[in-house]
């Protein structure tokens, strides 16, 4: 397989896509819904289920609060508020989800919404399904620390797991189907039996082809993932605090 | 949408954290540590057929400050040639868009991992000493490190001591014998190739303008090994004092730290006089350079009075015994000998 088939690839996505937040703040009602759409698309699988999680919330009780606190972040500008120079965007928002729900009995307010983002089909039967399928042990969710980290989680879930529809799209439009076959075979199934042998005798391809593509796929879809993550932090800063968080791992 | 597993993240995560190398001459053989910048890693280059460390930037961007702090270091390190400072061997951008540097790869362990297997004050302080060089001779070029601490220096398994991570490194005089005119062609003249075939790019600053471009005002270095004036942002305030108040910290650390030989906590007065010279506070109260606190940690290591502190006349006798105690056992022998001799004729 030719080496330059598996470079390149900044046709769908720009080499840099600043982030959302200026463009929520924008005066362009275009652009700050698309910034919202972007943020609704990364954080609201995370927000169901640490509603669900943190405040003890039922199915439907939670779609109605995710739903809700969205409209909320929009029609009260909550994001205006964000400093990236204080914090994280998504412990600020975990923070406003946690106020948004201790709000709740204003539910006369909750009917009235709906505006710019009624348009986001919401997967909540999946999101549901993910979230009863997990190996949660509430009890053991109990501490501050240990929410952060399973919003935290979540939330990287939910931004891997849009990285690797980019990239199923990416390797469907430049006919690298086989690619993405095997990134999923091997990275995204997890077998520990599996290896580059097996996989490219599994595929009648040679080991280093195997090779290739696999660190073309990984490649891909660490920069779709950095670019999905630049767009959701404030700041060059919170960007690469992200980064560590989402990718980094100590030496063991 | 995919449901990732855990166990999918984990694997995801892993993966894509490695670094790219196809298309270098080097092939990842695994994490060594992880810094404030990035992440260190062991290679083969395949060319050479040797080991070396790869030092790769957390996030590939090749025109920001992270970026350039990385290249300046891998330069300002590629300049100081020194037994002490570990040589750097290339640089360059990865085909996933991160900076890197290639530098030797030092087998051994950090010092306050190693310290535990130094047993005796001597070998400390010839520990010391051999630090003192490397910097000493960073400051003969303009070179101030600026993180000088137990972490930042390693000791290799023959015993060769290396001051490690030049990151938050301040060039105070262009003496790394670089050439100004070249160094602004290479900020014009665009990408140029580096060894391993990978591109510099050409906005890096070059590392004679680091003294104005990096750090300005803000804080950087590590509590408890950083100057004064350098935890309070007094950015042009730092000079080879500075780098001093490091050291003295340093030396403190390694008199005092699980040191199984001595049963006191407290250090003998000349080397707590040097440690609290080199520590003052006020930077016109310390050494005013390196050598003279070597001078200082040589001296009290061969048994002379140390210039940080005025002996008392106990402290003057004790010193001088311990100098020459062979020969003054041997007087107080003869003179014994001569008493009981003298006694013996007597009855």
């Amino acid at each position: 397989m030719a080496q330059d088939e598996f470079t390149g690839g900044n046709e769908r996505f720009p080499a840099t896509r600043w982030s959302v937040i200026a463009a929520v703040r924008s005066e362009d009602t275009v652009e700050r819904k698309r910034a919202l759409d972007i943020l609704c698309e990364t954080y609201w699988k995370p927000v169901y289920k640490y509603v669900r999680l943190r405040w003890n919330r039922s199915a439907p009780d939670a779609q109605d609060l995710t739903q809700g606190f969205f409209a909320e972040m929009l029609e009260r500008e909550l994001l205006n508020r964000f400093d990236a120079g204080k914090g994280r965007l998504r412990t600020y928002l975990r923070l406003c989800v946690d106020s948004f729900v201790m709000n709740e009995e204003k539910a006369a307010r909750r009917q009235k919404r709906g505006g710019e983002i009624q348009h986001l089909a919401l997967d909540f039967a999946g999101a549901e399904e993910e979230f009863l399928s997990g190996t949660i042990d509430a009890a053991a969710i109990a501490s501050p620390e240990s929410l952060e980290e399973f919003f935290e989680k979540e939330w990287v879930r939910s931004l891997f797991s849009l990285a690797v529809e980019d990239l199923r799209t990416i390797c469907a439009e430049r006919q690298r189907d086989r690619a993405f076959q095997l990134f999923e075979t091997y990275d995204l199934e997890g077998d520990d039996k599996i290896s580059y042998e097996k996989l490219a005798q599994q595929y009648r391809i040679a080991v280093s082809e195997v090779t290739n593509a696999l660190a073309w796929a990984r490649r891909e879809f660490r920069r779709i993932a950095l670019e999905r993550l630049r767009e959701v932090c404030g700041s060059d800063d919170e960007f690469r605090r992200e980064s560590k968080a989402v990718f980094g791992r100590d030496a063991e | 949408m995919r449901y990732l597993s855990d166990k999918a993240l984990t694997r995801l995560r892993n993966a894509a954290e490695l670094p790219e190398l196809s298309g270098t001459r080097y092939r990842l053989i695994g994490q060594v540590g992880r810094g404030g910048m990035g992440v260190v890693y062991a290679a083969e280059d395949q060319r050479l057929q040797r080991r070396v460390a790869l030092k790769v930037l957390d996030v590939p961007s090749s025109d920001d400050e992270l970026a350039n702090r990385l290249m300046r270091e891998a330069r300002v390190q590629a300049r100081l040639e020194h037994p002490g400072i570990v040589p750097v061997h290339d640089a360059g951008i990865l085909a996933d868009g991160r900076v890197f540097y290639a530098m030797k790869f030092v087998e051994g362990q950090r010092l306050d991992q190693h310290i535990e297997s130094l047993a005796s004050t001597p070998d400390r302080l010839r520990i010391f000493l051999r630090i003192c060089d490397a910097v000493a001779f960073a400051h003969a070029r303009g070179v101030l490190h600026r993180d000088l601490k137990p972490g930042n220096v390693m000791v290799g398994s023959f015993g060769e001591v290396v001051v490690m991570d030049w990151g938050l490194a301040k060039i105070l005089t262009d003496a790394l014998g670089t050439d100004p005119g070249r160094s602004d062609a290479a900020t014009t003249a665009g990408p140029t190739n580096c060894e391993s075939g990978s591109l510099i790019p050409a906005n890096f600053i070059p590392a004679t303008m680091i003294s104005v471009t990096t750090a300005d005002g803000k804080v950087m270095g590590t509590p408890g090994y950083m100057s004064p004036e350098q935890a309070r942002g007094e950015i042009d305030l730092l000079d080879v004092r500075s780098d001093i108040f490091s050291l003295g910290a340093l030396l403190r650390y390694l008199l005092s730290e699980k040191l199984p030989a001595r049963s006191s906590t407290r250090l003998d007065r000349p080397l707590e006089a040097i440690c609290a010279k080199a520590c003052a506070p006020a930077r016109a109260a310390r050494y005013s350079a390196v050598q003279e606190l070597t001078e200082d940690v040589a001296r009290y290591l061969n048994g002379l009075a140390v210039g940080a502190h005025r002996e008392s006349i106990f402290e003057n006798l004790t010193r001088l015994y311990r100098r020459y105690r062979f020969f003054v056992l041997l007087i107080a022998a003869y003179l014994l000998m001569r008493v009981l001799l003298i006694v013996a004729f007597k009855h």
